[in-house]
C-alpha cells in the first residue's frame, strides 16, 4: 500500500487535488471487494493435466469458463454439464444457476478431476 | 526362431524395453506362459526368418494387433497420422503368409470428429480376410458413451461392445474398460461384464489358449495417470486355471511386457505418436520427439500361433 501510495503522489500533475487519490483508491478497493463477494464470471484453467483451482466456489447465477492451455484434448464433464474436446486455447463456459457441488473430470483423462462449489 | 530365444527374466524384459525405445523390433515367444524375446532388423526380416513350427499353415495362424490410430490428431510430433496408418498397413499387406484377421486395441479416432470412424473403416476394410476386430478407447466413446461407435464398430458385440470368438483351437476375447472409471480413474471392466466373462470361460479346457485383446492395460503399468484396470484382478482371477494366457493392449503408446505365472501382458505401440514412460512429466499426453525420428516410435504387433505346441510368436516392429 505504502508503494502504491508514493506512486500515486509522484503520478500527479500540477492542480489535481491530492485529495482526489484517496478516493479513488476507495472506489476501486470497493469494486474489487465487491467483485470477490459475488464474481459473475469465474475461470478455471486446465495445464499440466489439472485443472486449476481445483476446487472453485462461486455464488448462484455465476458463469464458470474452462480455458485449456495444454498441448492436448481435454473435456469438462459431469453429470450436469459436458463440453466438447477442448483443444489447446479453446474454452467452454457453464452458468450455474442452482447451489449445489459440482464434482466433474476431462473423459479423456479421468485422472483429472475438479470441483464447483455454487452458494 | 525359437532356438535363439532362451534367455529369460527380468534383464530380459529390461532389454526389450530399452529395445522398443530405442525402436527396434522385437520377436517375443510365448511357450508354456514363458516369454522371450530377441531384437529384430523389422517386420519383414521376422517373416522372412526361418521359423520353427509357425509360419500360419499347416495348424496355425498369424493375427496383427494394431493400436491407438488417433485419426484427426494432427499436432507435433506427427501431423499426419494417416500417413502413418497407411504405412503401418503396407507393413502389414507385406507379411507372409498373411495375416488371417487383425485387432485394433482402440483409439481408433483422436477426438471423435466427423468422419474419423470412415477412414478407419476404409483404410482397414480388406486388409485381412478376416476383417477387423476392434475394442474402443476412451478418445472413442467420450462425447457420446460410445453410440456412434458401437453402432459403427459393435456388430456381433455384447453389452458395451465386448465378445469373445475362436480361431483355430485359440479363445479370443475383447473386453471395454473405458466406459466406466473408477475414482481416480482408473479404467472399469464392470460387474456385468465380468459376469459375462466367468460365463464365457466356464466351458473351456484349461489348456485352451487364450488371448485377452483391450484398450487400457489390465496390469498396474501407472495407476496416477491412469494406466490399469481397477477391477482387472477379478477378470484374471477367472483366467488363472488356463496355461497360456496372453493379454494384448494399447492406451500407452509403448512396448512393455510384463509375466505373472502363465499370463504374459503386452502394451503395443500406437501408429500415431508416442506417449512418455510411466510417470515422465506432467501427464500422458503426446511425446514431442522430433518429427523425423518419430516412426522409430510407431508400429504395429504380430503374433503368430501354432497349434499343438501352443507358442504364440510376438512380433514388435516399428515404421522407421
Amino acid at each position: 500500500m505504502a508503494q502504491k501510495s508514493r506512486l500515486g503522489v509522484f503520478a500527479l500533475r500540477p492542480g489535481i487535488s491530492v485529495w482526489v487519490l484517496p478516493l479513488i483508491a476507495a472506489l476501486a478497493l470497493a469494486a474489487a471487494l465487491a467483485r470477490a463477494a459475488s464474481p459473475a464470471r469465474a475461470e478455471v484453467h486446465i495445464s499440466n493435466f489439472t485443472f486449476e483451482p481445483r476446487t472453485l466456489t462461486v455464488p448462484v447465477g455465476a458463469t464458470v469458463t474452462w480455458v485449456n492451455r495444454d498441448d492436448e484434448l481435454h473435456t469438462v464433464t459431469s453429470g450436469a454439464f459436458t463440453s466438447p474436446a477442448l483443444d489447446t486455447d479453446e474454452s467452454f463456459s457453464f452458468h450455474f444457476d442452482a447451489p449445489g457441488t459440482y464434482v466433474y473430470r476431462c473423459a479423456i483423462h479421468p485422472q483429472m478431476t475438479g470441483t464447483i462449489v455454487v452458494q | 526362431m525359437s532356438k535363439d530365444e532362451s534367455a529369460g527374466g527380468t534383464s530380459r524384459r529390461d532389454f526389450m524395453k530399452c529395445m522398443a525405445w530405442a525402436g527396434t523390433g522385437l520377436v517375443w515367444t510365448l511357450a508354456g506362459g514363458v516369454l522371450s524375446s530377441k531384437a529384430l532388423a523389422g517386420l519383414q526380416a521376422a517373416a522372412n526368418a526361418p521359423r520353427t513350427g509357425s509360419g500360419g499353415r499347416g495348424g496355425g495362424f498369424r493375427f496383427v494387433q494394431i493400436s491407438d490410430t488417433h485419426i484427426g490428431f494432427e499436432k507435433d510430433p506427427n501431423k499426419d497420422p494417416v500417413a502413418t496408418l497407411q504405412e503401418s498397413i503396407a507393413r502389414i499387406r507385406a507379411l507372409s503368409p498373411a495375416p488371417d484377421f487383425l485387432i485394433h486395441t482402440g483409439d481408433l479416432t483422436h477426438a471423435q470428429k466427423a468422419g474419423g470412424f470412415d477412414t478407419v473403416a476404409q483404410l482397414l476394410g480388406g486388409v485381412a480376410s478376416g476383417g477387423t476386430f476392434f475394442v474402443p478407447g476412451e478418445h472413442d466413446v467420450f462425447g457420446d458413451g460410445g453410440k456412434e461407435y458401437l453402432a459403427r464398430f459393435g456388430k456381433g458385440t455384447q453389452g458395451d461392445g465386448w465378445r469373445s470368438f475362436d480361431h483355430q483351437g485359440v479363445h479370443f476375447i475383447g473386453l471395454v474398460n473405458v466406459l466406466q472409471f473408477k475414482s481416480g480413474g482408473m479404467g472399469m471392466l464392470g460387474p456385468e461384464q465380468l459376469e459375462w466373462l466367468e460365463k464365457d470361460l466356464k466351458e473351456l479346457s484349461s489348456s485352451t489358449p487364450v488371448v485377452v485383446y483391450t484398450h487400457i492395460p489390465l496390469w498396474a503399468v501407472y495407476p496416477a495417470w491412469g494406466w490399469t484396470t481397477a477391477d482387472a484382478q477379478q477378470a484374471l482371477g477367472f483366467l488363472n486355471r488356463f496355461g497360456s494366457v496372453t493379454v494384448l493392449n494399447g492406451h500407452i503408446h509403448q512396448v512393455l511386457q510384463k509375466v505373472e505365472g502363465h499370463m504374459t501382458f503386452h502394451t503395443a505401440m500406437s501408429t500415431a505418436f508416442p506417449q512418455p514412460a510411466p510417470g515422465q512429466g506432467p501427464g500422458p499426453g503426446p511425446l514431442k520427439v522430433p518429427t523425423e525420428e518419430v516412426r522409430r516410435f510407431l508400429g504395429l504387433r504380430s503374433v503368430t500361433y501354432t497349434a499343438g505346441s501352443e507358442p504364440l510368436a510376438i512380433v514388435d516392429s516399428t515404421l522407421g
